[in-house]
């Protein structure tokens, strides 16, 4: 818990105020360079980047999540091994290398990053959530059946409450891959936290790339143990836990 | 348009047999009918490629490239997952996916060998980069398979150790799965001050090739996060096993290595290769991100491409790199498979 507000506050502090640590990063940084990348505010940088996240991995959870839902419907049964070996199929291929290949199609900037993170992110959601679907306990079902739930209540609220846990891992991971990757959507000028890297890397100035890499490490830290947490509770909230 | 792009006559055979291909396998049914569409489909696609690409390039200068566009590749893919489907239906052996996949890798070196691609501009970069990017390959094959090798030399011990020693598993795990999170950009940055200080430092580590930037960061990143799907497979798959194997074991008079060996970690395997399966397919998509720091391999093509926005010069990075970790999974799952010696309940 201490440890988890120290890590609040040294990212905060990472991203409001970069200037205090100054004299921390100063030994990285080359002779007479800057230490503290100023070309554009942290704290814009930051924002757009978990915007672009955001954006892209809730779009990709309705998605998935509809997706799913269709294939566990007996209408959609027929499709159902298709959409796995999509996914399985999907989920070889190299985030880097669906954020490349957007870039022809869609040209530079948030645009083929959001595609990318967008693509990427629906693979483990849409396996999660078929998983958390199909394998719900038969005796609920039946239940839920039993004292007369139409199709639509049993999906809202039975089904979806208690896959809820199994689907929030899948998004989970989709996140933490989509913080990851968009951080290489910099060098397709999209405006994330990877600009400050990149421009370190390209200026050899270790100093941006700690700070750059600092930065994004905390939030993917934080933002990962946010949603375990937040798991836990709803496992524990429909007895699965 | 489609009538303009090849002799008329190719137009109409390729055109028929994709849609005849598409019209056999999209319906759901038998399997073997959408194999067949789909091969049939592939033909036509390749035969329009083939024929569209040397009839644009007719008259046209030296320095004219021809692509195929986003439709064809769309295509390509549908076709693919179609063929992918159809053969994930039929449920081939572990032997016999391992014919195909030869079988599939035969006829695209044939493709690739025979020149039949080589109006398309993605081989024209080809042509003109060969050496270079024979050195990219074995670079990403280096990368990835290499730090494959060091995370299982590492992680086998490390994950045997945690199986035997619950506090270990417990300070162990969390850090792995820590590491796992930080992005990969940031932690092939981080590599390079602290490899660059130690070859700084240490004469000796600089000899050995040890820098701050190039092929050394890349590999420590890579091997540092494949750990914890090595570790935490290998855990999973030694406290699967069976405690009536072990029992009997025991009961043979096998001491605690030999149990380790000839039951535990057999029994294992599967899992444990299930393990390695996920850091492979991991790293050669985490490779390319090595071309930011100067490690090589296809990387270096993908952002130089991005850099000079030379889609062909993208493409030429980034498809080998999913031809590598498609066939790297395939091989993976066949290998999985082998090695069961449980027989798994069927669903």
């Amino acid at each position: 818990m201490i440890l988890r507000a120290a890590l609040i506050a040294l990212l905060l502090a990472l991203v409001l105020r970069p200037e205090v640590f100054t004299p921390l990063f100063a030994p990285f940084a080359p002779e007479n360079g800057p230490v503290i990348y100023t070309r554009s505010s942290l704290l814009s940088l930051s924002l757009s980047h978990l915007g672009l996240v955001a954006a892209a991995s809730l779009a990709a959870t309705v998605v998935a999540v509809t997706l799913a839902i269709l294939v566990t419907r007996p209408a959609g049964e027929a499709f159902r091994p298709l959409s796995r070996t999509i996914t399985n199929v999907g989920q070889t291929f190299p985030p880097v290398a669906v954020l490349a290949l957007a870039v022809p199609a869609l040209g530079f900037g948030a645009g083929p990053t959001l595609v990318a993170l967008f693509l990427y992110g629906l693979l483990p959601i849409f396996e999660n959530a078929m998983t958390g679907l199909s394998t719900l306990p038969a005796s609920t079902m039946e239940a839920a059946r039993g004292i007369g739930l139409d199709r639509w209540q049993r999906l809202w609220r039975v089904e979806l409450p208690l896959a809820m846990p199994v689907i929030l891992g899948g998004f989970r991971l989709s996140v933490v891959i989509a913080l990851g990757t968009a951080t290489i959507g910099s060098t397709v000028a999209a405006r994330t936290l990877g600009e400050v890297i990149i421009a370190g890397l390209l200026t050899s100035n270790t100093a941006f790339v700690l700070q750059g890499g600092l930065i994004v490490g905390l939030f993917a830290v934080l933002i990962h143990d946010a949603l375990v947490q937040l798991e836990k509770y709803l496992a524990r909230r429909s007895g699965r836990g | 348009m489609l009538w303009d792009c090849a002799p008329t006559s190719s137009v109409i055979a390729g055109g028929l047999a994709l849609g005849a291909g598409l019209a056999l396998g999209i319906p759901a049914g038998a399997p073997l009918r959408r194999l067949g569409g789909s091969l049939l489909g592939l033909a036509g696609l390749i035969l329009l490629l083939v024929q569209g690409a040397s009839a644009q390039l007719e008259g046209a200068g030296d320095l004219a490239r021809v692509s195929p566009a986003a439709g064809a590749w769309c295509l390509l893919l549908v076709l693919m997952l179609l063929m992918a489907d159809a053969l994930s239906q039929l449920r081939p052996g572990p032997r016999a996916r391992a014919g195909l996949l030869a079988l599939l890798l035969a006829a695209l070196a044939g493709l690739l060998w025979s020149g039949v691609l080589s109006d398309l501009s993605v081989m024209q970069e080809f042509a003109s980069r060969k050496a270079a990017f024979r050195t990219a390959a074995l670079r990403h094959v280096a990368l990835a398979f290499g730090s494959l090798g060091a995370a299982a030399l590492i992680g086998f011990p490390l994950g045997i150790l945690c199986h035997r020693n619950a506090s270990l598993r417990g300070a162990t795990l969390p850090v792995l799965s820590f590491l796992q999170t930080i992005p990969s950009l940031a932690m092939f940055g981080i590599m390079i001050p602290i490899l660059g200080w130690i070859a700084a430092t240490y004469p000796a580590a600089q000899a050995l090739g040890i820098a701050g930037i190039g092929f050394a960061p890349a590999f420590l990143a890579l091997v540092l996060y494949s750990l914890l799907p090595v570790v935490a497979n290998t855990v999973t798959g030694l406290a699967a096993t069976p405690p009536a194997a072990i029992e009997a074991a025991r009961g043979m008079g096998m001491t605690g290595m030999q149990r380790l060996w000839k039951v535990e970690l057999p029994l294992a395997m599967p899992v444990i290769l299930a393990g390695l399966r996920i850091v492979l397919v991991q790293n050669i998509g985490l490779a390319v991100i090595a071309g930011l720091i100067g490690g090589g391999g296809f990387g270096s093509f993908v952002f130089q491409g991005l850099n000079q926005t030379a889609t062909d010069l993208i493409l030429l990075g980034a498809l080998p790199t999913v031809v590598m970790a498609l066939v790297a999974a395939i091989v993976m799952d066949i290998l999985v498979d082998l090695t069961r010696r449980i027989p798994e309940r069927q669903p």
